[in-house]
């Protein structure tokens, strides 16, 4: 489990981050695959992540609301899956680049073209094989006080503001401004 | 803040007007805190939980219960925040609670968005007399006409354990729910640490 401390900053021990964990600003994300506005935030993250380089490290936790979003929880144990596979981040981009086909024969596709083991991949994500881990990731961000997604963390700080570019570019920037 | 708004409003403005930008703030005024405290007896109540089935609070004697007042059905932060109820309800079993919906939607209303949301948990009808169960919790908004987004854990003896009443556009998020309910869990497994 992850322990209290960690809620609401990347743990390099565990998480799928990009950049160096001792990097200045930590942006963390709890997000679903299928919900619409995480998908809307992507080119938003990708964004920033250009525009601070080294200085951010950015980490990504599940938070699949499963009853709203039927293959929320499918498309989360596929990027663990290509995870596993190294592609955790490839996957990432491809499952939120395609919303509204995220059934499991699209995800054996996307697996496909990213040149994993597709038939390994289908396989732990129908048997659950990283159930746990992304329960573990939800349970961290309902303790971290995550209410809906996306639900980002700056430094530890849980941000509330617009999801526009400007709003969270400038929050990110100035992480000792969030309120 | 409260300096910028001042000099770029209109001097004719006058409180309590709705604030300005956020749904939520355009439609509900701002409320008093007069939610129960803990320690204070919760109300039992008997609400329609469907169009033809009825629940009464006593009746969950015995272990916590998770009241948890929304303003309305189809709200969307209300979605959200049972979107996401929904979702905990195993760790709030695995602490030995149940949790229940309010709000002043009728059981018609309730039957229709529970199904929309898949919901795996009660939503009681606050309906006639309207809003009368939060009026009772200290949480009805009288000039809005629905009631706070408050939350109650009420312990196995039918006290509040501990409430909370988030401004009406925020969802509250499950966090003080969870350790209210281990704190319960806690004080059942060394009851003389309780008693002090």
């Amino acid at each position: 489990m992850i322990n209290r401390a960690q809620l609401k900053l990347p743990d390099a021990e565990r998480d799928h981050i990009q950049g160096v964990i001792d990097a200045p600003i930590a942006l963390l994300e709890y997000g679903d695959y299928e919900c619409a506005f995480c998908g809307e935030v992507q080119p938003i993250v990708r964004e920033i992540q250009r525009r601070l380089g080294d200085d951010l490290c950015f980490a990504f936790r599940h938070f699949p609301l499963t009853n709203v979003h039927p293959h929320a929880e499918h498309a989360a144990e596929a990027a663990e899956a290509a995870g596993e596979q190294g592609s955790f981040w490839p996957m990432h981009e491809t499952l939120f680049a395609n919303q509204n086909a995220l059934d499991d024969e699209s995800l054996a596709e996307y697996a496909a073209a990213l040149g994993l083991d597709e038939t390994r991949l289908i396989q732990e994500v129908i048997s659950g094989a990283y159930a746990g881990r992304i329960r573990e990731d939800f349970k961290s961000g309902v303790r971290a006080g995550v209410n809906g997604t996306p639900c980002f963390f700056i430094n530890g700080k849980r941000y509330d503001g617009s999801r526009a570019l400007e709003s969270l570019l400038a929050a990110v920037s100035q992480p000792a401004t969030i309120i | 803040m409260a300096i910028s708004t001042a000099t770029t409003q209109p001097k004719t403005a006058t409180s309590p007007k709705p604030g300005q930008g956020h749904p939520y703030k355009e439609m509900y005024f701002r409320s008093r805190r007069t939610a129960l405290p803990p320690g204070a007896d919760a109300p039992d109540f008997t609400l329609r939980s469907t169009p033809d089935q009825w629940l009464t609070l006593s009746e969950f004697r015995g272990q916590p219960v998770v009241l948890a007042f929304y303003p309305a059905d189809w709200s969307p932060v209300c979605g959200d925040q049972v979107a996401l109820y929904n979702e905990m309800l195993k760790e709030f079993h695995e602490l030995g609670a149940e949790l229940i919906g309010i709000s002043v939607d009728g059981a018609w209303c309730h039957a229709a968005f529970a199904r929309d949301r898949k919901l795996h948990f009660p939503l009681l009808a606050d309906f006639e007399p309207k809003g009368d169960v939060a009026r009772r919790y200290g949480v009805y908004r009288d000039k809005d006409g629905v009631s706070e987004r408050a939350l109650f854990v009420i312990d196995a003896d039918g006290k509040v354990h501990w409430s909370y009443v988030s401004p009406i556009g925020v969802n509250p998020g499950a966090d003080g729910i969870l350790s209210a309910l281990e704190d319960l869990q806690n004080k059942q497994a060394m009851p003389e640490a309780a008693e002090k």
